[in-house]
């Protein structure tokens, strides 16, 4: 039995209501821990005060530079007592999860096990960057604790100016739309990088995040400096039977107005079946005896909208892999950003296929390390120096899918111009002869 | 005994660097056999996904929300949940859902009851409002404007309805951050701090705390300087530049930017990371000056609320807010929701002009 409870009456309004509440479970952890209750007793105070009280401070574990988020509280009377005297100290192991969060429960109940003897009881299921965050922990504790959950096999994410750990989505293991292997793809790079995961010595933080089609479930596209999503090159796949299915169920007006309309192209047609194009780019299915979708492959966008409303009707393509945009972030300092496309394709499926990514990921380490500021995200350092510049550090060349337009004004010195036609014209030939 | 030699202090564990677990052995077994080959989807019901695979296998999806901040004992009840009426196996979703795999139709029912019984609700899958993905706030983060997980439980107890059914024009993501840094990130709808005054500096503290040349840096609009203040190296603040954002904070505690009254809470709407139909949209803000009002935020709930309620009566089916707002236009948005309109929503940070209707194109 832990000691009596503070009154709060501000956190006890929030048990009431359906959802699950956060203040239940801390109480429960608090009818044991005399940490838990002084916790409760910081908290609350935020809730009348409207003030944090928690500041930042150096704890590690040994052999690692980060991972660790050190919490001290600043809760003090004038004599600069802690008020809360139980919970002084609330740091936070951040934990890499397994690709796509999967779980079993034996593996469940032993991080519950380790961290009731070793922390508050208090785990998040995810933090935003995806790591397990166990929460609320002593600076005593803080190496015991590690040194358990790491014996399980799992090992600390970043924090700081560092690679941080990583997401994918549940995609291979669970999804018709996945256009690669995300789990594989997400090992092999965060797993070339633990040194600058647990060390941290780059300007500013680096994500990765592994999404396995344009639906984007990961939001990689703003949130990180490398974004791989998965995308295919060939042709929407399709099934009569299910088209027929869709269509009987759905009727003409979903299909014209949901799917006909909302296509951002107007790739996608509906047509009488003997008016039908066929050709290498056209994939067409029946969905009644007498009316076909007709789609021109090479006008589409890969956006997935027609194939979200009529899955297993229409599929992605077989010939599979991803585009990867650099330099997603969020407000500070200048403002959020979304990726930039640098490869609008590349395979995914071999080792050698993940190996060129990886690659690309440690170029693109490398320049950041080199070029950017102090505190300066990869989509800011890209923003001060120009787009083609980092191209050039990171060895890709230029491709009209990087741009939605090409520039609108003729502020740029040309004089290069004959040199860059010849080295493109030069590039074509060497395409041809090798093909 | 020789008390003069001193214990060897004990050889310190090394870490074992193992990086991302491997997950296939966490994979249900059915998920593992058929990876890669996934046929289609569909949902039986609000909270169930049923995924067959090319090989003819099926397998059931229930979905449930969770607090995110859980205790040891509601993770052992949903591992109790799983290996009771579940085979064993869960994951997370990326706004915190947990979600049971089951190879047999007959188990979906019975776990669904189990789940609602102990107060998980099922829900949060396709046309829902899903959960929150929100930050730390008061409980954990270092700098943070207000809580988090408190906003989450009050507004969930409020939209829990949405969450159990399917009836959204589309899906509907929001987030929530307690800071401006925006860690919720973008979403179909927002609730980010918003500081409305320059940070209340400590000079006394300035000069052995923070890294001066760091924090002057860090300002977006230069208006942090190097000064002498009472006679101690300060920094100070030209507050006809300062727009509040509270960058300086994190690097120097003593500019504290978070004040109990001042700093408010606006909302965003129209942020989608799909790149389904349009490209991918930032969100933009659209009402400010909302109170912190723990520990229920109720003022944030009726505005949220109302946004949402008009969004489900005037979209058509699949638009997301920004796909809703593109073809209403966003006067008859601010009509509609009876928000207003202020000089504060006309952008003039960087790259403003695109944010301007450089045009004809006005609905009446």
């Amino acid at each position: 039995m832990a000691k009596k409870m503070h009154d709060t009456p501000n956190l006890d309004q929030l048990e009431d209501g359906p959802w699950p509440s956060f203040v239940t479970g801390l109480k429960e952890l608090a009818k044991d821990k005399d940490y838990v209750v002084d916790l409760l007793g910081q908290l609350e105070t935020s809730y009348r005060t409207k003030k944090g009280y928690w500041k930042g401070g150096t704890v590690g574990v040994f052999g690692y530079g980060g991972g660790i988020i050190p919490r001290f509280t600043e809760l003090k009377d004038e004599a600069g007592k802690p008020i809360y005297e139980d919970c002084t100290e609330f740091h936070t192991l951040r934990v890499m999860p397994p690709a796509g969060m999967h779980y079993d429960t034996d593996t469940l109940r032993q991080f519950c096990d380790i961290w009731e003897k070793h922390g508050s009881g208090l785990i998040a299921f995810h933090g935003q960057s995806g790591d397990i965050m166990f929460q609320g922990a002593t600076t005593d504790n803080v190496q015991k604790a590690f040194d358990e959950i790491n014996e399980m096999g799992f090992d600390l994410g970043g924090a700081g100016p560092a690679v941080r750990t990583s997401m994918s989505c549940v995609g291979a293991a669970r999804c018709e739309q996945s256009c690669y292997d995300e789990a594989k793809a997400q090992r092999s790079v965060l797993n070339t990088f633990l040194d600058d995961i647990h060390r941290p010595s780059l300007p500013y933080k680096f994500k990765f995040k592994f999404s396995g089609c344009p639906n984007d479930c990961m939001n990689s596209v703003q949130r990180a400096d490398m974004a791989v999503i998965g995308t295919w090159r060939d042709n929407i796949r399709t099934d009569e039977a299910m088209a027929k299915q869709w269509f009987a169920k759905h009727g003409m007006d979903e299909l014209v107005n949901d799917v006909v309309a909302r296509c951002p192209t107007k790739t996608f047609q509906l047509k009488q079946i003997k008016n039908v194009k066929t050709g290498p780019s056209i994939s067409s299915v029946a969905i009644s005896d007498t009316h076909a979708i007709e789609i021109d492959n090479h006008d589409c966008v890969r956006c997935m909208h027609c194939i979200n409303v009529m899955t297993g009707a229409l599929a992605p393509g077989k010939d599979k892999g991803a585009s990867v945009l650099v330099g997603g972030k969020s407000t500070l300092k200048i403002g959020g950003l979304m990726g930039t496309v640098i490869i609008p394709f590349m395979k995914l499926e071999t080792d050698e296929d993940v190996q060129k990514l990886v690659d690309l990921g440690q170029r693109t380490i490398d320049f950041f390390a080199e070029n950017a500021l102090e505190h300066e995200r990869t989509g800011e350092m890209i923003e001060r120096i120009g787009l083609i510049n980092f191209l050039e550090g990171v060895e890709v060349e230029v491709d009209p899918n990087m741009v939605s337009t090409p520039r609108t004004n003729p502020y740029v010195r040309t004089d290069g111009w004959d040199e860059e036609v010849a080295k493109i014209n030069a590039q074509k030939i060497k395409k041809q002869q090798a093909a | 005994m020789n008390q003069a030699v001193q214990e060897k202090p004990a050889a310190k564990r090394k870490p074992k660097e193992t990086g991302v677990p491997d997950n296939k052995k966490y994979l249900h077994p059915l998920m593992a056999k058929n990876y890669g080959n996934w046929k289609y989807h569909d949902r039986p019901r609000p909270g169930v996904l049923h995924h067959v695979a090319h090989s003819g296998d099926q397998i059931w999806t229930v979905r449930a929300g969770t607090q995110r901040q859980m205790d040891v004992g509601t993770i052992r009840l949903l591992c109790d949940i799983a290996d009771k009426y579940a085979e064993g196996h869960v994951r997370f979703t990326i706004r915190s859902n947990i979600e049971y795999m089951v190879s047999k139709e007959e188990k979906v029912a019975p776990l669904i009851a189990e789940l609602e019984k102990h107060g998980f609700p099922v829900g949060g899958t396709g046309n829902s409002i899903s959960m929150i993905s929100h930050t730390q706030g008061w409980l954990h983060c270092d700098i943070p404007g207000t809580d988090a997980s408190g906003v989450v439980k009050s507004l969930m107890d409020d939209l829990i309805v949405e969450f159990k059914r399917e009836e959204m024009p589309n899906r509907v993501h929001l987030s929530t951050s307690c800071c401006e840094i925006n860690c919720g990130g973008q979403a179909d709808l927002a609730i980010i701090v918003q500081h409305t005054k320059p940070p209340v500096i400590n000079h006394d503290l300035v000069a052995n705390v923070c890294e001066r040349p760091t924090v002057v840096a860090r300002c977006p609009v230069a208006a942090i300087r190097p000064a002498m203040v009472n006679g101690k190296p300060s920094l100070e603040i030209d507050e006809t530049k300062c727009m509040c954002c509270g960058a300086c904070y994190p690097p120097c505690p003593p500019m504290q930017i978070n004040d109990p009254e001042y700093s408010k809470l606006a909302i965003w709407v129209g942020g989608k990371n799909s790149n389904a139909r349009g490209k991918p949209t930032f969100m933009k803000m659209v009402a400010s000056g909302l109170p912190n009002n723990p520990p229920r935020w109720p003022e944030v709930s009726v505005v949220v609320k109302r946004i949402l309620n008009v969004y489900k009566d005037d979209a058509r089916p699949w638009e997301r807010m920004a796909d809703w707002i593109d073809r209403i236009g966003w006067p008859r948005f601010f009509e509609k929701t009876e928000l207003p309109f202020t000089k504060y929503l006309i952008d003039d940070w960087r790259g403003s002009r695109s944010t301007f209707n450089a045009s004809t194109h006005i609905r009446f």
